[in-house]
């Protein structure tokens, strides 16, 4: 992969901070955007920008064509049935709420129960913490190893013939780990319950199939892959989703409106009420198109290069905490720690003042701090565009932290 | 201004000096006024006990889990309001948050140690780090 020529195409790179070129290493959080996609969204404001699927005029046909026509590439990037099964949402949160608030109050009774695991984001347990509330229903967690991975038979512990829905990460946003959400599927599957993919992190970073993994939902966001803030896809397969009511009423997703009944479009647009996010749309269709054309086979590849590098130039420093697995092919381009000594915030401070972006504190994923015994940790997590001189001067960072605070 | 010294404003050596070696570290048993409070988007956490007896605050003690801002403000801020009235603990809460967004702070405050967190107001994102010990004493010596 041609890094230098990558890291042309992202022109936030070329910015400074604290008077240091910006090195960027909180991917995870976000990602930077290139200049394809940054003109994307310039371009169909430019020339095609009008409401979708009302419109007898030319230009709500173009917005239309270019809005829908995001929804096919959505539908080729995860390997989708259909495109009627891709809803566009303003991102994983509203995905995952979206399956809790529909499937989940319709599905879940009192003694049923959800299980998800210790590695979850927030957006991944609290939706399900209030289905389990309104509905009386048992929401348990998945044991971890001590390495921070999912086994089979941790799953099996778990999942029960009571068990309605399995909510698991796909990539942690901690840990790193990738988790065999195939093979938990089936577990899920075998016990008649529906498994809910949270691919935020993996979206990015790995090819993803949702009919070889077979899952029942996929939610993933734009913006961590290239594309824009604000928007986001739920994937479900087209039996749970045509059974399924929407969460969001007015207008683009009603069929006949009477004075005391409605009805609904057909999928997916019942389940995008209001004007929907079409430059958003635009801009995850071009990310799409240019991750694809680097392709992201390369790109896995390039991170498990960096992840490799840096745990090796990081486990020399002394005092240094890495959590997650350490074996590179068995995790997404991140690497959560801790420095002894250095409080995470006072760490991202230090590197801060060199212009190196790291992320510091609970990462939204509170219970599994709590498993770790840590109340923070930082996390530097890699893309397409970082360097191993990224990472030198990373670890430099790391190790004027170490002195100034030791 | 190299990187060192942009940083020494901030972490000062009196900071470091309470980090460190944080002053009224512990809990005040029975019958004392507790706070708890975080900070949900970092993971500060202050365990508060005051004594207060009479409108004056007797004593105060902290446990908490933070970096050296957070915990170095509260080690300060419980070395300040010790044998102040709850109306001089309430106005010197207020003329810290002024500090923070660096505005002059009242001609009858004088922050002491605390005054070394001036250098916080140059960085945004740590601000809260810095206020934490302070709100959850306001809070506290409010309580009935």
């Amino acid at each position: 992969m041609l890094t230098n020529k990558i890291r042309e195409q992202f022109p936030i790179l070329k910015e400074e901070v604290n008077g240091k070129p910006v090195v960027y290493l909180d991917s995870a959080a976000t990602s930077q955007k290139p200049q394809a996609v940054i003109e994307a969204v310039s371009h169909y404001y430019e020339t095609s920008n009008a409401n979708v699927h009302r419109g007898v005029h030319t230009l709500g046909n173009l917005a239309t064509d270019a809005y829908e026509g995001a929804r096919d590439k959505v539908r080729a990037f995860i390997n989708a049935n259909e495109a009627a099964e891709i809803i566009f949402t303003r991102g994983t949160t509203t995905s995952l709420n979206l399956v809790a608030q529909s499937y989940g109050m319709m599905n879940v009774e009192e003694g049923d129960e959800i299980v998800i695991s210790y590695m979850e984001h927030h957006s991944n347990i609290i939706p399900w913490q209030q289905v389990a509330k309104a509905k009386k229903a048992t929401l348990k967690y998945i044991e971890l190893t001590e390495d921070g991975e999912i086994t089979l038979d941790a799953v099996k512990a778990q999942v029960t013939d009571k068990t309605k829905i399995v909510s698991v990460a796909y990539a942690s946003n901690v840990l790193g780990t990738i988790n065999p959400v195939k093979e938990i599927a089936e577990i899920a599957h075998a016990h008649g319950a529906v498994m809910v993919v949270d691919a935020a992190q993996a979206a990015p970073h790995l090819k993803i199939d949702v009919q070889n993994i077979n899952c029942d939902f996929l939610a993933f966001s734009g913006h961590k892959m290239c594309a824009p803030t604000g928007i986001g896809v739920l994937y479900g397969k087209r039996a749970l989703l045509d059974a399924m009511e929407p969460v969001e009423f007015g207008g683009e997703m009603i069929d006949f409106v009477g004075l005391h009944d409605s009805t609904w479009k057909e999928l997916p647009w019942k389940f995008e009420g209001g004007t929907p996010i079409i430059a958003g749309a635009v801009g995850l269709g071009a990310a799409i198109d240019y991750l694809e054309e680097i392709g992201l086979d390369n790109i896995a590849r390039h991170e498990q290069e960096l992840v490799a590098y840096a745990i090796e130039r990081m486990q020399q420093i002394e005092g240094i905490q890495l959590y997650g697995p350490l074996d590179p092919a068995r995790r997404a381009g991140l690497i959560t720690f801790n420095l002894q000594e250095v409080h995470p915030h006072d760490l991202a401070t230090v590197l801060d003042m060199n212009g190196i972006a790291i992320r510091a504190g609970h990462h939204c994923a509170q219970p599994l701090m709590k498993w770790l015994e840590q109340s923070a940790t930082a996390r530097a997590s890699f893309y397409l565009y970082n360097t191993k001189e990224d990472i030198d001067q990373f670890v430099e960072g790391l190790k004027m932290a170490k002195e100034y605070f030791g | 201004m190299s990187m060192n010294n942009k940083l020494d404003q901030l972490y000062r050596s009196v900071i470091m000096d309470h980090y460190k070696s944080p002053r009224n570290k512990g809990i005040l048993e029975d019958n004392n006024i507790t706070v708890d409070m975080n900070n949900p988007t970092c993971g500060d956490v202050i365990h508060l006990t005051l004594q207060v007896e009479d409108g004056v605050v007797k004593d105060a003690r902290f446990e908490g889990e933070g970096c050296s801002i957070s915990m170095s403000s509260a080690s300060m801020m419980t070395q300040l309001v010790k044998g102040k009235t709850v109306e001089e603990a309430l106005h010197y809460a207020d003329n810290f948050s002024k500090m923070m967004l660096g505005e002059d702070v009242d001609d009858d405050v004088d922050f002491d140690d605390a005054e070394a967190l001036s250098g916080v107001a140059k960085f945004p994102a740590r601000i809260k780090c810095a206020t934490l010990a302070w709100k959850a004493m306001e809070q506290g010596v409010q309580q009935k």
